[in-house]
């Protein structure tokens, strides 16, 4: 561990190498984080049992320091959208999501949440959720094999790793705002389109009147 | 498969001699069973319940039909006896649907007529509780019929045309003015709206905490909300709870977060297409539910499934059970507190099984195995040769074994256990009956009715297997038959593998992507790990389904949720609730 922390370029004298090594504040700060993504029990559909199954003895899923699953969205750092995404349920999805505190991270697992899936066409499915949250890493399958999840899982570690306090959103002076939770009306309306649905209305209205 | 189908399917006596007025047998092509008029429609289903002995209300499910405008409710009955069903059917004016509730008769038909409700727009007369059960109050439309269309719809039938017309992509999000999978009635106009939905339920439950016991007295009762997102509801389930104290007064299940539209898209599908769909269904079963689906098709194909390909099916279906049963039983003890380490030992077998799945079929958990008139692929080379059958040999006869027996030694006499699940959340057989109650939550109210033996189907009638059964209708009965019924499985898997022919065809005829069904109706339904799994299927002569219902089993068994509940602690619900085993996947569709 200390091989991989310290940083060659400033020398140690030898009768210290056994107890001091010189990193960046950087790379701690990124090891310790890769090291104890906390991810939140929250499993939507079929890929929830894969999930289940990556956590459980054969795929093991503590080798990486992830085994600690959070029932509370207050406590965890990473959020596993897995399985299809529905209109009924997207609500409660950004609900969670604005609950989580930063540094917070969100990996779309499967087809469905990364992009509808299958069953994409659906009257009550949103196509990917991605169209509400930002998501870090997509992992495709449907569902993903445990191998899958555990590789997306490793590319949200290099993701970390790349990191810099100088520029993480989280420490940054403005302040972040919550994404809008949608509503269930005649059809799921984000707020942010309230401008979009009335133009359209209106001009739907429009060759009525002429 | 005519108008005298029904006489020589086995049906007692022929209803339209009983009740010359109102009832006609169905005679379009390929139909089988009554219609009814729905004046008569309580009277006559009260003689087939009482009369007959058809006490088991399996299937109630809707169908439209634009062209003669109407929409027809199809109900399918059953015997616990044992035997062949009767269907029957009530058509309503499509402008103004209103049939007669059957819930006063048959309770289980509870939900599933919200569902129709909800689906359809028919109104029920007499329902309790008349609500959407799917979509959320407020929704517009009913998505269900024929001339409804989704946002994305590009064409009615599948296969489409092109997706790159002019070698472009084109992704339905750019079709979409909203860029997303939404659209909005004409007048809507989003500021001067409020939304209410959330309400709906509170307003609904909020009554039963008000008349408290103490008259004049301040009393404790609550509404709690549990759900949808809640480490222990297996899934996205909600409910709803008042209490006393920590007693349950009233529950109500609300669904919907997984509703995943499988039916109209399984209607724009090509008949073939709805396989790898029907894996998603009941997700921890999917060798079961290609069987159902199969099976239903394969009715109206009037295909004969080959020998081997008939005991590959049942090889399928018996190792899946034991996965699923393995699965329930550790995450009820998840559910007890026995936090992750009962559940982990539980599905360590598991994996063997998926591997098994995995080389057969390609996919741990989705295999979309089976096709009409047989299955994919054959067991891989390394095992169908004789001297390299010792993985499958090893996992029934030594392995799963063990695996079970380890289960049973380590939980059954389990102080906690026990006494967390003796007396808890008890069902009377006669109650399960009359709720449609299917699988182990109705063989542990010491009914006998499973339907590899009271209606058997593929070549269930050649093995030696006990139907298991336990008297008292409680959790810990529940839990007994899972580990009863994992052993019966492995016995069937013994002689599957004992008796397996070891050559010949797979597959009837030759593999086809778009069969023709020819034209008609029918129901097939399987003993799933979960209970009676049911697919109607009402086909037009082409390649598509008119009509793709899903009689699930864990959408059904919860119609007795808050009656099993009541009475109990709120700890009890979760424990409840994990007896009967629910996967989201088939309560939402």
């Amino acid at each position: 561990m200390i091989d991989e922390l310290s940083n060659p370029d400033i020398p140690v004298p030898d009768e210290l190498k056994a107890s001091v090594t010189i990193t960046t504040l950087d790379k701690i700060y990124n090891w310790s984080r890769r090291s104890s993504i906390w991810p939140m029990v929250f499993g939507l559909a079929c890929c929830a049992i894969e999930m289940i199954c990556t956590a459980a003895s054969r795929f093991d899923i503590s080798r990486f320091g992830m085994e600690v699953f959070r029932a509370t969205p207050r406590q965890s750092d990473l959020m596993i959208v897995s399985g299809t995404v529905t209109k009924k349920m997207v609500p409660q999805i950004v609900r969670l999501y604005n609950q989580m505190p930063e540094p917070r991270y969100v990996i779309a697992m499967g087809a469905c949440a990364s992009g509808g899936g299958p069953f994409k066409e659906g009257y009550n499915v949103v196509a990917g959720i991605d169209k509400y949250v930002p998501v870090d890493v997509y992992v495709p399958g449907c569902p993903p094999t445990p191998q899958a999840l555990l590789h997306g899982l490793i590319k949200l570690q290099e993701k970390i790793d790349s990191q810099s306090l100088r520029d993480v959103r989280w420490y940054k002076s403005e302040t972040n705002e919550p994404v809008p939770v949608p509503l269930l009306g005649p059809d799921l309306v984000d707020p942010r389109q309230y401008q979009l649905i009335k133009q359209r209305a209106m001009q739907a209205a429009a060759p009525a009147e002429a | 498969m005519s108008a005298t189908a029904p006489a020589a399917a086995g049906a007692p006596a022929n209803l339209a001699e009983h009740f010359p007025e109102g009832v006609a047998a169905d005679t379009r092509k390929g139909y089988e069973g009554y219609v009814v008029g729905a004046g008569q429609l309580l009277q006559v289903a009260g003689a087939i319940r009482d009369k007959l002995g058809y006490d088991y209300l399996s299937s109630v499910t809707g169908v439209d039909y634009p062209d003669s405008n109407q929409i027809e409710v199809v109900y399918h009955a059953f015997k616990t006896s044992g035997g062949p069903g009767l269907n029957f059917k009530v058509q309503a004016d499509r402008n103004d649907p209103v049939v007669p509730s059957l819930v006063g008769l048959y309770p289980g038909a509870e939900f599933q007529e919200r569902e129709i409700f909800d689906m359809y727009g028919v109104r029920f007369d007499g329902h309790p509780d008349l609500r959407r059960i799917l979509m959320w109050d407020g929704f517009a439309g009913h998505p269900m019929r024929k001339d409804w269309k989704e946002p994305f719809f590009e064409e009615d039938l599948k296969p489409f045309g092109s997706r790159w017309p002019g070698g472009d992509v084109r992704r339905s999000e750019e079709l979409d003015p909203f860029g997303a999978n939404v659209q909005y009635p004409p007048d809507f106009d989003p500021y001067e709206w409020t939304p209410e939905t959330e309400n709906a339920i509170y307003k609904l439950m909020q009554p039963k905490a008000d008349n408290g016991n103490g008259g004049h007295l301040k009393t404790d009762k609550l509404v709690v909300n549990i759900g949808p997102q809640h480490p222990s509801t297996h899934g996205v389930f909600r409910m709803v709870v008042v209490l006393d104290g920590e007693t349950v007064v009233d529950l109500k299940p609300v669904m919907g977060y997984l509703h995943r539209n499988h039916e109209k898209i399984g209607e724009r599908n090509t008949f073939l297409q709805n396989m790898p769909y029907t894996d998603r269904l009941d997700y921890l079963a999917s060798m079961s539910n290609n069987h159902a689906y199969a099976l239903s098709v394969e009715r109206l194909m009037g295909v004969k499934v080959p020998e081997r390909a008939e005991y590959l099916r049942v090889l399928m279906v018996e190792l899946t059970r034991i996965c699923s049963h393995m699965w329930a039983i550790g995450f009820l003890l998840n559910d007890l507190g026995a936090f992750q380490t009962p559940a982990l030992y539980a599905i360590k077998e598991r994996e063997l099984i998926l591997d098994l799945f995995e080389a057969t079929a390609g996919s741990r958990m989705m295999c979309n195995y089976m096709r009409f008139g047989g299955v994919s692929r054959d067991l891989p080379a390394a095992l169908r040769d004789e001297n390299t059958m010792d993985f499958l040999r090893e996992l029934v006869v030594n392995r799963l074994p063990y695996a079970i027996d380890e289960l049973d030694r380590f939980l059954t006499h389990s102080e906690i256990l026990r006494a967390r699940c003796i007396g808890v959340g008890v069902l009377a057989g006669e109650k399960a009956i009359a709720y449609s109650a299917a699988g182990p939550l109705l063989r542990a109210s010491g009914v006998n009715y499973d339907l590899r033996r009271a209606d058997p189907y593929s070549i269930y009638d050649r093995f030696d297997f006990n139907v298991c059964t336990r008297p008292n209708g409680d959790v810990y009965d529940r839990y007994l038959v899972r580990i009863d019924e994992m052993r019966e499985s492995v016995r069937i898997c013994q002689q599957v593998v004992a008796g397996m022919p070891t050559g010949g065809e797979i597959l009837a005829g030759k593999p086809q992507y778009n069969v023709r069904v020819p034209a008609g109706e029918s129901y097939g339904r399987v003993e799933n790990p979960k209970g009676e799994l049911g697919f109607y299927v009402v086909s037009t002569g082409k390649t598509n389904p008119w009509r793709y219902h899903v009689r699930a089993p864990s959408f059904v068994n919860l119609t007795l949720l808050g009656e099993m509940c009541k009475g109990h602690k709120i700890a009890d619900v979760v424990v409840i609730l994990g007896s009967i085993d629910i996967v989201l996947g088939e309560v939402d569709r």
